[in-house]
Formats: C-alpha cells, sequence, structure tokens
C-alpha cells in the first residue's frame, strides 16, 4: 500500500477504492444506437462489433498464432523482466508475479501449437518498455491485457482449427481477467467496452504493441 | 423476420434448454445425441423433443421449419438459446441484487453494471436467434439465495466463471463467424466479471490458472439447475 496508485480493492464494502466508471465508449455508443432504433436486435446489434473481427484477413492458423506469440513474448517479457526490474510493491507486485507466470505459459503452449504444426514459431523481439515507475507500469499493463483481449477475439473467428480456436479461447479468457484485475486496481472501469468486448484488427493491435517492439 | 422478438406468450419450443436442465431424462437423452454426431445432432434433438411435447403443435413445425430451413444450422440457434437461458437468469439474478441493496457506492455500481451489461447480452441473444432463424427460448424464472452482500459476491463469483466457462465450451461448436465473434465478445466480458468479483471476495482471478477451462452444456446445466424456480 506504499503507492498512491494502488487501490484497496481487497475488501468487499466501503473499503473498496475509487472505481470511475468511465463514460460510454465508442463501440457501446454504437451498440446502445443500435438497440434503441428499435428492431435492430441480434446479429445487427452485433454488426458493428463482428465487422472489425471479419475483416481480418486469413493467413492461416499458424500466421495468427505466431501474432498472438508475439503479443505474449510482450507480456511475458513486460511482467516478468519489466515487472521485476520497476520495483513494484503490494498488490501490483503480486499480479506481476502471477501475471507473469501466466503470460509464460501461454507462450510455451503457443510455440508449442505452432511446432505441433510443422511450422516455425517466431523468435523473440526485444523490447522496451517506457515505464519508469509502479502507477507507469500498471497503466501500460491494462493497455496492453486490453489489447491481448482485443486480438485474440478480433482474430479467433479466422481461425480454421476448431482445437486451436478452443486453446486460444482458453487464452483470451485469462487476459480478459487480467486486465479486469488491473483495471480495477488502478480505478478505471473493468469492462471499458461495456457488454461486448471489440475485436480488433491486426493494424489496431500493431498500433498499440509495435513502438514496444524494438526489432 | 425484421420484427421485434415474440414476448413470452405463446408458447414455444425453445423451452427446451430449460427443460434440460430440469429433465434429467431430457438431458440424457440430448447428450447422448449431441455426443454421438456433433452438432447436426442439436436438430435431431430439438424434433424429437417438441415431437414427444404434449405442449403444441406449433412449437414442433417452427423447429421443424428451423431444423431445415439455414445452412447456419440449428446447431447455432441451439446453442446461442442456451446462452440466452443463461443470461436470463444471469440478468435476473443481478436485479434481485440490486432490490435487496445490499451493495453500496463503488461496489453497487460495479454490480449495476454487470447487471445492465447482461441485459444487453440477453437483448442482443435474443435477437441473434430470430436472426438465425429460431425462436428466443422464453425467460426462465430464477430463485437466488440472496441473504447478505459476501455470499452474494461469492454467488456471483460462481456464477460469473460458470457463465465464462459455458460460452468457452460452445465456440468451437459454433457454425457461423458472426456468431462465433458476437460469442467471444460476450465470452470476456463474463471474464472480466468474474475476475472483478474474485477481488471482491478474495479469490483467486483466474482459478483454472492459465488455461481458463471450458465447462460443457451438461455440466453448465446441472450447475444451474438449483436456480430455476
Amino acid at each position: 500500500m506504499a503507492q498512491t496508485t494502488e487501490q484497496p480493492v481487497d475488501s468487499l464494502d466501503p473499503g473498496l477504492g475509487e472505481i470511475e466508471i468511465k463514460g460510454m465508449t465508442r463501440s457501446s455508443f454504437i451498440l446502445r444506437g443500435a438497440l434503441a432504433a428499435g428492431g435492430l436486435y441480434g446479429l445487427g446489434a452485433v454488426t458493428p462489433f463482428v465487422s472489425a473481427a471479419l475483416t481480418e484477413t486469413g493467413g492461416g492458423d499458424v500466421e495468427i498464432l505466431n501474432f498472438a506469440l508475439t503479443l505474449e513474448y510482450l507480456e511475458s517479457d513486460f511482467y516478468n523482466v519489466k515487472g521485476t526490474s520497476v520495483g513494484l510493491s503490494g498488490t501490483a507486485k503480486g499480479y506481476a508475479k502471477l501475471f507473469g507466470e501466466e503470460e509464460a505459459d501461454h507462450v510455451n503452449a503457443l510455440s508449442a501449437v505452432i511446432k505441433q504444426m510443422g511450422a516455425t514459431p517466431v523468435a523473440k523481439p526485444t523490447f522496451v518498455f517506457p515505464v519508469t515507475s509502479q502507477s507507469s507500469f500498471l497503466s501500460l499493463a491494462s493497455v496492453l491485457e486490453n489489447t491481448g483481449v482485443g486480438a485474440y477475439n478480433g482474430a479467433a473467428p479466422s481461425l480454421k482449427s476448431k482445437e486451436v480456436l478452443a486453446a486460444a479461447g482458453g487464452i483470451v479468457q485469462i487476459e480478459a481477467r487480467h486486465a479486469a484485475a488491473i483495471d480495477l486496481l488502478i480505478g478505471k472501469s473493468p469492462t471499458p467496452n461495456q457488454g461486448f468486448d471489440r475485436p480488433l484488427t491486426k493494424a489496431q493491435v500493431l498500433a498499440a504493441a509495435g513502438p514496444l517492439i524494438k526489432k | 423476420m425484421s420484427g421485434p422478438p415474440n414476448e413470452e406468450t405463446a408458447p414455444q419450443p425453445t423451452g427446451i434448454v430449460e427443460r434440460l436442465v430440469r429433465d434429467d431424462v431430457d438431458r440424457k437423452r440430448f447428450l447422448k445425441l449431441a455426443g454421438s454426431a456433433g452438432a447436426a445432432s442439436f436438430g435431431a434433438f430439438v424434433l424429437a423433443a417438441c415431437g414427444s411435447s404434449s405442449s403444441s403443435k406449433t412449437a414442433a413445425t417452427t423447429a421443424a421449419t428451423t431444423s431445415t430451413s439455414a445452412s447456419t444450422g440449428t446447431g447455432d440457434v441451439a446453442i446461442v438459446n442456451y446462452a440466452l437461458t443463461l443470461e436470463y437468469l444471469e440478468t435476473e439474478f443481478y436485479e434481485k441484487v440490486i432490490q435487496a441493496g445490499l451493495f453500496k457506492g463503488k461496489v453497487g455500481s460495479l454490480i449495476k453494471d454487470f447487471g445492465a451489461q447482461e441485459l444487453t447480452h440477453v437483448e442482443a441473444l435474443k435477437g441473434t436467434v430470430t436472426k438465425l432463424g429460431g425462436t428466443p427460448v422464453t425467460k426462465p424464472e430464477g430463485k437466488f439465495p440472496i441473504e447478505n452482500a459476501n455470499q452474494v459476491a461469492e454467488l456471483a463469483y460462481t456464477v460469473e466463471n460458470l457463465g465464462a466457462a459455458a460460452y468457452l465450451g460452445q465456440a468451437a461448436n459454433i457454425q457461423n463467424a458472426e456468431v462465433l465473434a458476437a460469442a467471444l465478445a460476450i465470452h470476456s466480458v463474463e471474464a472480466r466479471h468474474a475476475a472483478t468479483l474474485g477481488t471482491l471476495v478474495k479469490k483467486s482471478i483466474t482459478p483454472d490458472g492459465a488455461f481458463a477451462k471450458p465447462a460443457d452444456m451438461s455440466t453448465v446445466l446441472a450447475a444451474v439447475k438449483p436456480f430455476l424456480a
């Protein structure tokens, strides 16, 4: 509890820290607009979300898996390397340790799947994280985890293999859990996209993660 | 098919999911069918169940039409109706919790937010079933033990974990890519709810570890059975 950025989320009742419920995001605005328009339920209502996912150009399961692997390398290094060097305390330290282990598990699992498919896992890039404090660490963690959720949700419908899809689903759920816990800790909404997480295109993911990849 | 979904007045074939929850025999029959031939069996089951039902000729006819109509398949309609049943229960649960006024302040805001999000899931899924040419399930009547804040938060944590596992368990069975994308968009929100509640009740954010475990339909239906009135 040394850091001012930490929120006391570990008590149930009034002790819960300030959790700002953010205003509507663009995507939730679209959804609500669609619902309010009347008669536009169902696929019509969610189409603004899924259209982004479906514009993903295939490239095949291996390409998608290698892209996911790059993101997992990024998250793993972020927690396990930067999380150690930046000097975390309290809940943030605990999260970085736990989440770092889980991201490393994702790296290993994705590498194994890619090999099983007869392909070569991408090499781990070198990353640079513009982080100097617990506060900036947690802010970037929020961006990375939420980007991870959108990346998997965006790419998953393009996967051909049902087995790979199931595996990706098992991973994205964990990214979503990490994202919510981090956001709660820093006083943001744990559901930034309201009821429907927004799928991201590869270009959108790269816009967020690209600057962190040195080479 | 562009009109609003039917209100819950007419007999509907899709109380089937609810009946599966209640009736062990139906469930076993369902599982046998589902297990034997995959998604296509959903359609066979819907027909079989409706045919043996004394309730409604309309129901059987609707189901027959549905099963023969689209390449999106009865499989997806059955899956989305299953998800809709779960979302109905979650929505009612949060409504009851909010009515009970057990949570104030920021936690209260989160609970309200989650309840509102479950309702948007209900609306989207209902519309999805209709778009797929099916009939949305009727809203089941739930019953939930609501005693105190801590017990309710624990129950919410359990319910959300189950919901996330239920979506994960169906992802690979969904045929239509748009339905899959919608299910994924909901799946990760259930996960966010579960994780948030985990922090509130001091339980694991990731109870399954690094890889979330799916739950199949029989497991989920058995787990929600106590919450049906």
